[in-house]
């Protein structure tokens, strides 16, 4: 039997109606009573001492409600800004987390820091104060450059950290690697840099802050991703406020991809000043600052080595990269180069000995975190750049290549050498689906047609691996997570049958209220409609981790059907007693309770209403009908599946056209295809962005960021993409009751990689992301 | 956005008298209003000139198109005038920055401009136009000065713009893939007296490519420039592009232009 609108319906969006009729409640949409505005005046230089701030003037001007500086947070006891993860060097010593105050105290570290917020009757009144602040500033020589930053003699970012150095990491066994290599038929060396990226969420970030001075409660809207991870780092580090006494509320979302996970200095400053000045104060970011602030993503350069014997096997593999932190270490910036990343390279290959090292520095440049992938679209690139370069070497078909070195299907679970056991998975079902997809046998043809039109014609694949559903608990904490990262959920019937369930997760664009709802429809037989999914409150939602790390279905649908599993237990008591059978006979399927053998049966609304009005009533059980569940995981999943790209180069200009993609995804059960596919389409979109469009540059003297509007910064627009072939294979995740392994993130994982293999396909020869059109062209017309 | 004055006069004289020291005249306010908004630029009055019916229209008399300076991207990318005169000019303005800036952008306000990476200027020199204002006649080349410099004096206002009809015309742009302004486009014409061919989006300002012409003037044929190069030297370099891959671009652009032309 199947429920309408249940698991496997690809039903349509039912949060969207109100987004794309302009319904719904995005922070700047919101407003309180007597509220002033917020406004930061930030940084002009990349380094520079504060030498003096004279805020006379602008105290005096129009409309000035207060202003405040760092020194004005660090006076009143507020702490700073923190990094959740904690990474251990090879000697043995902590990371370097220098210290990170919401505003500047004594020195700014990168164009757009924070060097005071001022706050007044309205934003223009605000801005036009900002212009009368006297900072003394004393310039410094700054760094951008990661390379650079690691190199002796470069400007010092820190004293905390010498030689810009936030730690020195490795994972895997050098030893065992160095001695496949020294024993080896060939070696295949691959230089590699992965262009820093801006996040660009549609909503730009935003904090509402409010003081209520009779119970002593603070609210803060802010656009998170993770609102009671957001308030436990508040009031556990920062001291804002008691957890009991602070509100987190993150409304509807526009968007994310990371960049909302990080507790920022904005929304910090936002709400503590609110409680100063006793009245509400809103900040809304503009694109502008957007670009300076947000935490950025990648930015890593990197040396691999690939050991191959004489018939194509991989005996070793060894990286090393250094990565960009950015001016100050962000929320979870540390274990994004380190276990999100190093612990992926052994993509979906049996190499028998890894070994990477990273080592991470700070620059003067915006901080770089988590951003849609975090870590694991690095790990892939690094991994599939290298199998097309080694194949290439080999005189081998890339495909055949990875089809030879694939982990079997067979051979689950499969413990890399990198620490992860991979649960489940068909690599080579993935790869052969999508060489179908894209007819990657008549390549040969299509490559000769293009030819002889005078155009340059590549086809490449990326067989990536992430690892999702972030995370067990036990897990990441012994990695050095600060958090644990279960999920919890509540299922409350109403007594007239409808249901609100209340996660943990939080949805800024995924369809999560729907998602949930088909789970509640298809588990409890009630219609998705008579389903309300309650997020991103914390005097709502019992606990959240949030929503990052393709988590959202894998951890928090299944705290969900923890608890559906609960309502079910409770209501075959409920209707044992009302049918007069035992709770053994009771039979449950999709919200129908019938008694084994008979006809009698009672729906999950008739149950949940006698629960409410329980005039018959089993009497050693509790009215009503609401449960709710913390889920932590047994493992990771696992997504994995192999994209190919074919591109046609016009060698005049360069510009590289993408005439076909094959998306071949393995995430396990699918609840709602559609929203799927359309997860697949923005992660490749964003991908294919990364390959050939977008790219985050500081000119390097001056520390100044040239990619500050659109103008510079490329966004993929529709034009620039070609129409997606998507397809699903599916072996379901065995360690979450859904099976499921989540699709956020597989598609910017995937892209860059197979995108730039088709390119360097075509070319012959290896050209760094992002792609443009003029290095295309130089690789072109070069020998 | 710094607060400013505004006033919207009916009459070309009532606008020009009207405009102080610090004050900006605003068109289409494609460029202005950013500005202002950005607080990049300052101004104590804005006269808008949008309530000045002469200064829109289009109008055709066989040899010569002229275009009021008011008139929208959009009008001329959709004028049956513009379509049957100069096909190329029309098409030009159907690509010039997205729908919304076609339906506020004007020509007027986009010349008087003069963005190095903007359309406009490569048809105007192209074409041999000439810009008419409130006080005199300017040929087109001698208009465009140099990097968002023309030739207007204080309270001078472009009234209108007359190309002169040429026998085929094309043009072709590569785009910047952020901004989508050109990054080097180049435009081209075949009129009585001769080849015509103007690059815009590789140098400081729109500029001549005299060996072009002279090829073009003999044989008006893609393959008559395929061997002319432009020298990289002057050319813009930024972010984007470098002055090398400008320099190819226009001889790339300038073939397909010259395959484009009808």
């Amino acid at each position: 039997m199947s429920v309408e609108n249940g698991i496997g319906a690809s039903v349509r969006r039912k949060e969207d109606q109100r987004f794309i009729t302009g319904n719904g409640h995005y922070l700047d949409d919101l407003n309180r009573v007597g509220q002033a505005y917020g406004y930061f005046l930030r940084s002009p230089h990349a380094f520079a001492k504060i030498k003096s701030i004279d805020l006379d003037a602008a105290k005096a001007a129009p409309g000035v409600v207060d202003i405040f500086t760092g020194k004005d947070m660090v006076a009143d006891g507020i702490g700073g800004l923190i990094c959740g993860w904690g990474i251990t060097s090879k000697d043995g010593t902590p990371h370097k987390a220098p210290p990170h105050n919401s505003m500047a105290v004594d020195a700014v570290r990168h164009v757009g820091d924070q060097v005071a917020f001022v706050i007044a009757d309205s934003l223009q009144q605000a801005k036009d104060a900002a212009e009368l602040i006297e900072v003394d500033y004393g310039t410094l020589t700054p760094v951008t450059n990661i390379a650079k930053a690691l190199a002796p003699g470069a400007p010092q970012v820190h004293e905390e950290a010498p030689g810009n150095l936030c730690y020195d990491w490795e994972l895997g066994d050098k030893t065992a690697v160095d001695a496949a290599f020294a024993k080896a038929a060939h070696v295949t060396k691959l230089d590699l840099i992965n262009n820093r990226l801006s996040p660009n969420p549609m909503e730009p970030r935003a904090a509402l802050g409010e003081y209520d001075a009779g119970s002593g409660e603070l609210t803060l809207y802010t656009t998170s991703q993770n609102p009671h991870v957001a308030r436990l780092i508040m009031s556990a580090f920062l001291g804002i406020a008691p957890e009991n006494k602070l509100r987190v509320v993150a409304p509807d979302v526009g968007g994310g991809f990371g960049s909302k996970i990080f507790v920022y200095a904005e929304e910090t400053t936002t709400i503590w000043a609110a409680k100063k000045i006793n009245r509400p104060v809103k900040w809304t970011a503009d694109r502008s600052e957007a670009f300076l602030t947000d935490a950025h993503g990648r930015d890593h350069v990197t040396h691999a080595e690939l050991a191959t014997d004489n018939d194509g096997k991989i005996l070793a593999f060894k990286v090393s990269t250094q990565a960009n932190m950015g001016a100050y270490l962000s929320t979870f910036a540390s274990a994004v180069p380190t276990y999100l990343y190093g612990t992926l390279l052994s993509g979906q290959y049996k190499i028998p000995s890894i070994y990477v090292e990273v080592k991470a520095g700070f620059t003067n440049t915006t901080p770089v975190d988590a951003y849609r992938g975090a870590g694991r679209p690095e790990a892939t690139y690094v991994v599939e750049r290298m199998m097309d370069t080694a194949a290439r070497d080999l005189k081998m078909d890339p495909t055949e290549f990875r089809l030879k070195n694939f982990i079997q299907p067979d051979a689950y679970p499969y413990e890399t050498p990198v620490i992860m056991t991979y649960d489940s998975g068909d690599y080579p079902l993935s790869m052969n689906n999508a060489k179908g997809m894209i007819d990657y046998n008549g390549f040969a043809a299509r490559k000769a047609k293009s030819e002889a039109n005078g155009k340059l014609r590549g086809i490449g694949c990326a067989a990536y691996i992430e690892a999702c559903g972030i995370a067990p608990s036990a897990a990441v904490g012994s990695l050095g997570a600060g958090v644990g990262l279960w999920e919890s959920a509540e299922v409350r019937f109403n007594p007239t049958g409808s249901v609100t369930v209340f996660t943990g997760s939080h949805s800024h664009g995924q369809g999560h209220e729907t998602t949930f709802a088909q789970i509640i429809a298809d588990k409890l037989g009630v219609p998705i409609d008579s389903v309300e999914v309650v997020h991103g409150d914390t005097s709502k939602v019992p606990f959240g981790m949030g929503t990052y790390g393709s988590r959202s279905l894998a951890v928090g649908g299944s705290a969900i059907v923890k608890a559906v599993d609960k309502i079910v237990e409770k209501s075959k008591k409920i209707a044992a007693h009302l049918m007069e059978a035992s709770v053994g006979g009771i039979e449950h399927e999709h919200g129908v309770f019938s008694v084994a053998g008979t006809d009698k049966k009672l729906t999950m609304g008739e149950i949940a209403f006698a629960a409410y009005v329980p005039h018959n009533y089993p009497a050693d059980l509790e009215p009503g009908m609401a449960e709710n569940a913390f889920y932590d995981p047994l493992n990771f999943t696992f997504p994995a599946g192999t994209h190919i790209a074919e591109v046609e180069i016009d060698p005049a200009t360069g510009v590289v056209d993408i005439v076909d993609w094959a998306a071949s995804d393995d995430f396990g059960n699918v609840i709602n295809p559609m929203i799927v596919e359309g997860q697949v389409h923005g992660g490749v979109a964003q991908g294919i962005g990364q390959a050939m469009l977008e790219g985050v540059q500081y000119d390097e003297d001056s520390g100044q960021l040239l990619t500050g509007s659109y103008m510079d910064y490329c966004m993929p627009r529709a034009d620039d993409l070609p129409n997606f072939r998507v397809a699903t294979t599916n072996t379901p995740c065995p360690s979450n009751p859904l099976g499921v392994k989540g699709c956020g993130e597989a598609g910017a994982i995937a892209a860059p990689a197979a995108l730039m293999n088709a390119i360097v396909n075509a070319l012959g020869k290896d050209i760094d992301m992002p792609a443009t059109a003029e290095k295309v062209w130089r690789a072109a017309n070069s020998n | 956005m710094y607060s400013f004055d505004y006033e919207r006069p009916s009459g070309i004289n009532e606008a020009a008298s009207a405009l102080g020291e610090d004050d900006k005249f605003l068109a289409g306010g494609q460029t202005l209003i950013p500005t202002l908004k950005l607080r990049l630029a300052q101004a104590g009055k804005l006269v808008d000139l949008g309530g000045i019916a002469e200064l829109k229209g289009i109008s055709s008399n066989g040899s010569e198109l002229s275009i009021g300076a008011m008139t929208r991207h959009a009008d001329v990318a959709n004028s049956a005038d513009v379509k049957s005169a100069i096909p190329a000019l029309a098409a030009l303005a159907s690509h010039i920055g997205d729908a919304q800036v076609r339906n506020r952008g004007t020509i007027g306000g986009s010349i008087s401009n003069n963005d190095p990476a903007a359309d406009y200027p490569a048809a105007l020199v192209g074409l041999g136009a000439t810009v008419h204002t409130n006080k005199r006649s300017i040929s087109a080349e001698d208009f465009f000065v140099d990097l968002f410099e023309t030739a207007l004096e204080e309270n001078e206002i472009v009234t209108k713009i007359s190309f002169p009809i040429p026998e085929k015309a094309g043009y072709a742009k590569f785009p910047n893939p952020a901004s989508r302004f050109a990054l080097t486009g180049v435009f081209v014409a075949k009129t009585a007296n001769g080849a015509r061919v103007a690059v815009t989006g590789a140098g400081p300002s729109v500029f001549r490519q005299t060996d072009m012409e002279a090829a073009l003037s003999g044989n008006f044929s893609a393959d008559a420039i395929a061997g002319i190069k432009t020298s990289a030297s002057g050319l813009n370099a930024d972010i984007h592009a470098s002055a090398e891959y400008r320099a190819n671009l226009i001889s790339v652009m300038a073939g397909r232009a010259v395959k484009a032309a009808s």
